[in-house]
């Protein structure tokens, strides 16, 4: 009972870490059609610029300063490199992101090396909450999950409430129609695709000391965020939401359980012997592929439903 | 049309001549080629090892070298992939250079092997030899040995050797936790195997692999060690994978030790930082604190000359090792040609920079060295990484102690 | 034909090619050369067959390395069966053997993907390809984990009696494959298959309205560029004669990617193209630094940006220029582009390894040397002229690019005519 609380506590954290990076990447993707592939590249850009600018005037500034340059170079690639870009496909979009990864990693490896960066906690949050059957609930990771519920309050509000909002919403269904009206779609563009980078920015800024903040972090957020993306449906932010926690969830449930396929057949009574690969396969228990878990939910759900879990557009 | 012919190959001549031509070779030096990733998300080791081999050679240069010549790198990116490694190899060879080195990664290390030996055997005239520095699979020194490899860096075995003769005498229950590949598998393997002959009295309560590089939360692994009951973490981790581990165990509380293998391992004191006080132990070749364990000034002074100015520390005592005993090889061997060099290597006795005897054994062409195990602590004079803590040295696995059997049955050449 | 004699005449100079780099000091071949040129010849195949999926097929696939990466497994543990005697396998049908089974996973896995277009397909490939590389590393029987798995090509079987213990005999392997392989996959464009490949690409839902199933068509295309993958990944097998997961991980199926958008998707030879270019580009410019990826990731991005048609497209594109005989007078206007963009590109390059060498290199205790002199990063001269070389170049190749296009734009009208 209690590593089930305690697991659903923590595959909650995660799950929210993950939504705060892959809501901003929805955004872009139901908009404008295109993965932004460079963008677990501007997370890590975030938590970059977060401790370099911790440095000289603390955290709390850095949590709002980081994540408005992350729009601000966000708003930029949009105008200097996507925008040209656009009318050569979506494929040619999707090509120049993959381009940018490199880049942008060579980059923060010229400036800040390539050794990881001691981005710490902030003291003032380096405590202990609360204690769970013996556990401890860091501060921080309270602060965590404040920070994406008030993100996700901002972002509901901001699409539902106010005028820029509908105007989004409605250029994410249907894009044409809206710029029929009369709406400057290029500027909303912009303005979405730099308000999703800043939301990674953000992310960036909170996971930079979850995590470690180093040249490689990219490479390790970056797939499991297009997953949630794309389980989560194309132009619905509930249905980033809830992939974001379910594979939180899931990732932090699997990690328990250790029983495999073979231990499924025992009780029926078919043992496996000898060495071979069949063998190997079947006795892999859970825990060791619970990462690759929502890669083979990914697969599934696109097979049957390639509009993902809520999605409002078809891909 | 045939102008055009005759343009399009004269194009292709002069794009396939930028690639093949390349610097003459200088005979003043002997060079050594040396392979490592220098680009990608693995730079970081290639790029320090590179440094630290300048500060090294400086010494040995400054010693006389070897035949009276000076000692220069050549380095060649390998992108951490074996068949860039082979390509690299190929270079090596086209250039006539004697040496190929390499310090990170078994996956390389293993292709080099293969890829050396079968190089030596089809064109005899032009042998290199391959000196190891951070293949750490057992394996390669034991069924995959080979005569013209010589591994200069303890092998995982004996690193589980070290480690286990260096656990406290209090612990009766461990969890083991290592990457699911084959170093991970590598580790975990040879730490039940070496708890099972040294210390029988404890219980292994729990041992798991998990994916390499993946995990993002390690909270449910925290979860199980904390339900197995475990007083000791054994892994095998580094990098991320341990950092974020560790961190998970501090903010949920749990009162644990972690016997590492590799948390010394550049960027670990630092991703770590204060999270491994009085709780982290690894198993290092040599760490700023041990010249004054001992009391040897000269090698305190090398290493400090390096500390001055790196925000870094000097660790990597085996490759000091590994220079001087090849620069001694070759003055034994009076040229640089690879059978000579390794008749006049193997069996080589010497001592390295702290008075340690150290010994390149016969039969498998692998080092025979001491290791220090040390616990992160802040009650050192040297830190690690400008981090305020520093290593201390809880025990010290001699070279007897790690001298281990081996299975290698290596073929020598005729001639 | 004109064509075919062009051919011809590039598999003379392939042919011929290590014979014009012999050291003749050292009586051997270079070896270097002829492992880039078998490099080649691998990422050609590579190429090749990505482009089947993205360039004819609309296809954007992200697991091609994963049926080149079971091509080379299964050749090792063919190599190592017929080396113990258990399969009677000559060398040469080796690769044939390799693309069989890449011909398997890719039915296996094509049943899955191709249900779907675009996106989804993309994203479905991405979710096979992570598997795999994982899977690669965790099943040791078939993948030999982290290692990998080596063997030993002199398995003394061959049709021709040679013993490819010489890199120049694996080489003439690999380019006759190589051509065979090209020959198949060009054979195949001529085809139904091939046509409705590219009806699919253009418009699946007219597609559909002729009575072709969209989705047999992907289905097929896949699988038969997952049989070409894996020619190429037996081969790979053979001249490095070990196989790691690196071999079907995600930078492999992203550097096919990249040689064929590069080389150019719209042209059958231009993958070709892009393969040749981007091998020269890693074994060659990384040997000259290190910031090499910098370089390919700007030039992915310029060619996206200025020329999605790739390297072969804009060739064809003078094709109807150089027919009326118009070629000459295009000469003094690409002239005049050539020394700006030069200006540009030494420029970038310059600011690009100036930086690097401050934060990174000058600790690794290099010197600097640029183009042939050494250079000091702390005087202010590199910086500045390096600087003054890209703004300049860039502001005057700009205004150059426009009077370029307006001769472009007068010499298609006019020839049109």
């Amino acid at each position: 009972m209690e590593t089930v609380l305690i697991s659903v506590l923590n595959g909650l954290v995660y799950g929210m870490l993950l939504f705060m990076l892959a809501s901003g990447l929805t955004l872009i993707f139901s908009m404008m059609g295109v993965l932004n592939f460079a963008h677990a590249s501007i997370y890590m850009l975030g938590a970059y610029l977060a401790f370099t600018v911790s440095r000289f005037v603390g955290f709390f500034p850095a949590l709002i300063i980081a994540p408005i340059l992350c729009g601000l170079i966000g708003a930029a690639i949009e105008i200097w490199g996507l925008r040209r870009v656009h009318h050569n496909g979506h494929i040619a979009e999707l090509l120049f992101t993959f381009g940018l990864v490199f880049i942008i990693q060579r980059l923060v490896q010229m400036t800040w090396g390539m050794l990881p960066m001691a981005y710490r906690v902030p003291p003032s949050l380096d405590f202990p909450l609360f204690v769970l059957y013996g556990a401890n609930f860091p501060a921080y990771r309270g602060f965590m999950l404040l920070v994406s519920a008030a993100m996700l309050l901002g972002t509901w509000l901001l699409l539902k409430k106010t005028r820029i909002g509908l105007i989004i919403q409605a250029a994410l269904t249907h894009p044409q129609m809206v710029s029929s009206l009369g709406h400057n779609v290029p500027r909303v563009f912009t303005t979405v695709f730099a308000g999703g980078c800043l939301l990674a920015g953000l992310a960036g800024v909170i996971g930079g000391n979850y995590q470690t903040t180093e040249p490689g972090m990219a490479d390790s957020m970056g797939p499991i965020v297009f997953v949630v993306v794309v389980f989560g449906g194309l132009g619905s932010l509930a249905g980033c939401f809830i992939a974001s926690i379910v594979m939180g969830m899931i990732q932090t449930f699997a990690v328990v359980i250790d029983y495999s396929i073979a231990d499924l057949l025992r009780p029926m009574g078919l043992m496996l012997t000898g060495d071979t690969l069949l063998t190997e396969v079947l006795t892999v228990p859970v825990a060791r592929i619970g990462a690759l878990l929502p890669f083979v939910m990914m697969v599934t759900i696109l097979f049957f439903r390639p509009r993902g879990l809520m999605g409002t557009r078809d891909t | 049309m045939t102008s055009s012919i005759r343009r399009l190959c004269f194009a292709f001549v002069a794009l396939s001549l930028l690639a093949a031509g390349r610097p003459a070779v200088a005979e003043d030096t002997i060079k050594i080629g040396y392979v490592d990733p220098f680009s990608g998300p693995f730079a970081s080791g290639g790029d320090e090892f590179l440094k630290v081999f300048g500060y090294i050679l400086q010494k040995i240069n400054a010693d006389g070298g070897a035949l009276g010549k000076k000692f220069e790198l050549v380095p060649f990116d390998d992108k951490l992939q074996p068949a860039e490694a082979l390509i690299a190899l190929k270079n090596i060879t086209d250039q006539n250079i004697p040496f190929v080195m390499q310090c990170t990664g078994s996956n390389v290390g293993a292709a080099l092997v293969d890829g050396v030996s079968k190089h030596n055997a089809r064109n005899p005239d032009n042998r290199v030899l391959y000196l190891n520095c951070g293949a750490l699979a057992t394996e390669l020194t034991n069924e995959q040995c080979d005569f013209w490899q010589f591994r200069f860096t303890g092998n995982v075995e004996m690193r589980a050797v070290a480690r286990i003769k260096a656990l406290p005498k209090d612990i009766t229950k461990v969890y083991l936790l290592n990457q699911d590949y084959l170093f991970g598998q590598s580790i975990q393997h040879d730490t039940r195997k070496w708890l099972a002959k040294l210390r029988p009295d404890i219980q292994v309560v729990g041992d798991e692999l998990m994916p390499f590089g993946k995990v993002q939360d390690f909270s449910s692994y925290v979860a199980k060690i904390k339900a197995s009951g475990a007083q000791s973490v054994i892994t095998g981790n580094y990098n991320r994978d341990l950092n974020l581990l560790i961190k998970a165990a501090v903010d949920d509380g749990l009162n644990v030790r972690f016997d590492t293998y590799l948390a010394h391992l550049i960027g670990g004191p630092t991703a770590i930082g204060s999270a491994g006080e009085h709780r982290l132990s690894s198993i290092t070749e040599f760490h700023p604190n041990v010249p004054l364990e001992l009391n040897k000034p000269d090698a305190e002074a090398y290493s400090n000359g390096w500390r001055a100015n790196h925000d870094t520390d000097f660790s990597e005592v085996p490759f000091l090792t590994m220079l001087q005993m090849l620069a001694r090889a070759i003055d034994t061997a009076g040229s640089t040609d690879a059978l000579k060099v390794a008749l006049a290597l193997e069996d080589m006795k010497a001592t390295d920079l702290v008075g340690s005897p150290v010994q390149m054994r016969k039969v498998d062409h692998q080092l025979l060295m001491p290791y220090y195990a040390a616990s992160f602590t802040k009650d050192v004079k040297y830190d690690a990484e400008k981090t305020g803590f520093g290593w201390k040295t809880d025990f010290i696995a001699s070279t007897d102690d790690l001298t281990l059997p081996t299975v290698c049955k290596m073929k020598r050449p005729a001639s | 034909m004109k064509s075919r004699w062009l051919i011809l005449a590039l598999i003379a100079v392939a042919i011929a090619l290590p014979w014009c780099f012999y050291d003749w000091g050292h009586h051997r071949h270079a070896g270097f050369l002829l492992s880039m040129l078998s490099q080649m010849g691998m990422m050609v195949i590579l190429a090749l067959s990505y482009n089947m999926l993205l360039g004819q097929a609309g296809l954007f696939s992200l697991c091609h390395a994963t049926f080149f990466g079971i091509g080379g497994y299964a050749t090792v543990h063919l190599l190592n069966a017929v080396g113990a005697g258990d399969v009677p396998v000559p060398m040469e049908l080796m690769p044939l053997l390799a693309g069989l089974s890449g011909l398997a996973l890719a039915i296996l896995f094509g049943a899955m993907a191709t249900k779907q277009r675009a996106t989804a397909f993309a994203m479905i490939t991405l979710g096979i390809s992570e598997l795999m590389a994982t899977a690669a590393l965790m099943f040791h029987h078939f993948f030999g984990g982290e290692g990998g798995v080596t063997t030993n090509r002199m398995i003394e079987n061959s049709l021709f009696g040679l013993t490819y213990a010489s890199g120049l005999q694996v080489y003439y392997l690999i380019l006759a494959w190589t051509v065979l392989a090209t020959g198949l996959m060009y054979y195949l464009t001529l085809t139904p298959l091939g046509r409705m490949a590219n009806a699919t690409r253009d418009n699946f839902e007219r597609a559909q309205f002729i009575g072709y199933d969209p989705r047999m068509v992907r289905f097929l295309q896949f699988a038969l560029s997952g049989f070409f993958a894996g020619i190429g990944g037996g081969l790979y097998a053979i001249t490095y004669e070990i196989v790691t997961f690196d071999a079907l991980a995600a930078p492999l199926s992203a550097n096919a990617l990249l040689m064929a958008y590069i080389g150019g998707t719209t042209v059958f030879g231009g993958p070709i193209l892009g393969a040749i270019l981007i091998t020269l580009l890693q074994s060659g410019v990384s040997l000259l630094s290190n910031s090499w990826l910098v370089y390919v990731g700007v030039m992915f991005i310029a060619m996206v940006i200025f020329a999605p048609t790739g390297l072969a497209g804009i060739i064809k594109a003078h094709g109807p220029i150089r027919h009326s005989g118009r070629l000459g007078s295009l000469v003094v206007p690409y002239l005049r582009l050539v020394i700006p963009s030069l200006g540009l590109l030494l420029g970038f390059v310059g600011l690009v390894e100036l930086m690097s060498f401050l934060t990174i290199g000058a600790a690794q205790g290099k010197k600097l040397v640029l183009f042939g002199g050494p250079v000091d990063v702390h005087a202010a001269l590199p910086w500045v002229v390096s600087g003054g070389s890209l703004i300049l170049g860039a502001l005057w190749l700009r205004w150059e690019a426009a009077g370029f296009h307006r001769i472009w734009e007068n010499l298609t009208a006019e020839v049109r005519r």
